[in-house]
């Protein structure tokens, strides 16, 4: 049973991955591209702790938190850049 | 001097606290080195932040959490089954100006963070002089009622915490 | 992978697997459908934290299940998703508001002079938008 679930959410978070792609692709605002981005990096994070679940491995925790911690920093200094025209003042 | 080594006690046991669930056991050895953290780190960024906010009524805090994590998952099925079902024209998203009772800047930071979180609202910005924050409402007919739900809802039991 | 589960952890994680697809599914299918950037932000910021967080709490499930120990780092990645996101919601809204709004397009401030964003902290100096919109105007893309 619970490998059907696990098929079906990584099915569902990889079509919202491609979704966000789309987005990323399609635009049209600036900020649309940032914030698929950022949803990328978050259903990423999803996938990432699933595949930990499917293949027993404690690894893949210790990389969905540095995707985590990387994912935030760089939206924010992406939107940061794009307010300021510099990242650090 | 229980001052001195601790300026923000509450920092020092979250930091513990984040460091103890990092390492995923408990040990002496990660003990050891989370209290070390927990008093150099508080230490060391103290210029940054002087004043150390007051708790009057920390048990409220619980109460708080548990009603916007409730709010959280409530929140996330009103927006799906918004996404979901309504159709383009029919969604009237409206800016909202909302007036602020608080002034510490820690109540208004969590009353912006429990705002983006819930009900089809994401803060955006503060005015001038920090009296009113800006929301954006997904679907909002009525936005006097999300502005009197918000202030109901949040903003009076974080008075209360922060008083 | 299913082996040794006692039924109520099955029943546990399938559930909550099944619900945070669900809802991961649906915030980037938000960023699809809205109508206009601004709504667009609200479906991610939201249904994709509860995916995730659903996905997490089964993880935290078929650990405890399988093994028979507490892993605490899925914690430590739901709150600190939790702590994150409005933060980056915030600094999206605020490269929105710069691009796309001006301050009388937007409902006035109790006793003040205006939002932050135009007044304290000056115009936006970074990278102009490919497809300029008169700020204000009703932005229905697509």
């Amino acid at each position: 049973m619970i490998t059907y679930a696990l098929i079906f959410a990584i099915g569902s978070f990889s079509l919202g991955l491609l979704l966000c792609l789309w987005r990323v692709i399609k635009g049209p605002r600036v900020s649309d591209r940032i914030l698929a981005l950022d949803t990328m990096t978050v259903n990423a994070i999803a996938l990432l702790i699933l595949l930990g679940i499917a293949l027993g491995s404690p690894i893949f925790f210790e990389v969905s938190m540095l995707f985590a911690l990387v994912g935030f920093v760089s939206t924010v200094s992406y939107c940061r850049f794009l307010l300021r025209g510099d990242i650090i003042e | 001097m229980l001052r001195r080594v601790f300026p923000h006690p509450l920092l020092s046991l979250t930091l513990v606290a984040t460091w103890l669930l990092l390492v995923n056991q408990i040990t002496v050895n990660s003990l050891v080195f989370a209290v070390l953290l927990g008093i150099f780190i508080p230490m060391l960024t103290r210029p940054y932040w002087p004043e150390m906010p007051r708790l009057s009524r920390p048990l409220m805090v619980v109460e708080y959490v548990f009603v916007v994590l409730y709010d959280i998952v409530k929140a996330n099925i009103d927006v799906a089954l918004i996404v979901l079902f309504k159709r383009r024209a029919d969604l009237q998203p409206a800016w909202i100006s909302v007036p602020l009772d608080i002034r510490t800047p820690e109540a208004i930071t969590a009353l912006a963070a429990t705002i983006t979180l819930t009900p089809g609202t994401v803060s955006c910005d503060l005015s001038e002089n920090g009296h009113a924050i800006l929301v954006h409402a997904l679907h909002a007919p009525d936005p006097a009622a999300v502005r009197d739900d918000i202030k109901a809802r949040y903003e009076r039991r974080l008075k209360e915490i922060f008083a | 992978m299913t082996d040794n589960l006692p039924l109520w952890g099955e029943i546990a994680v399938t559930v909550f697997l099944v619900a945070g697809g669900i809802f991961g599914l649906v915030g980037s299918y938000g960023l699809i459908k809205l109508p206009d950037p601004m709504t667009r932000l609200h479906a991610p910021t939201k249904a994709t934290t509860l995916g995730i967080g659903g996905v997490l709490i089964a993880s935290m499930i078929y650990i405890f299940a399988t093994e028979g120990r507490v892993s605490m780092h899925e914690l430590l990645i739901t709150i600190f998703l939790l702590l994150t996101s409005p933060i980056t919601a915030l600094f999206i809204a605020k490269v929105h508001l710069h691009m796309r709004e001006r301050p009388d397009t937007l409902p006035k401030p109790e006793d003040s002079e205006g939002w932050a964003s135009f007044e304290a902290d000056g115009p936006a100096r970074g990278v102009r938008d490919v497809m300029p919109v008169e700020p204000g105007s009703p932005d229905k893309t697509r």
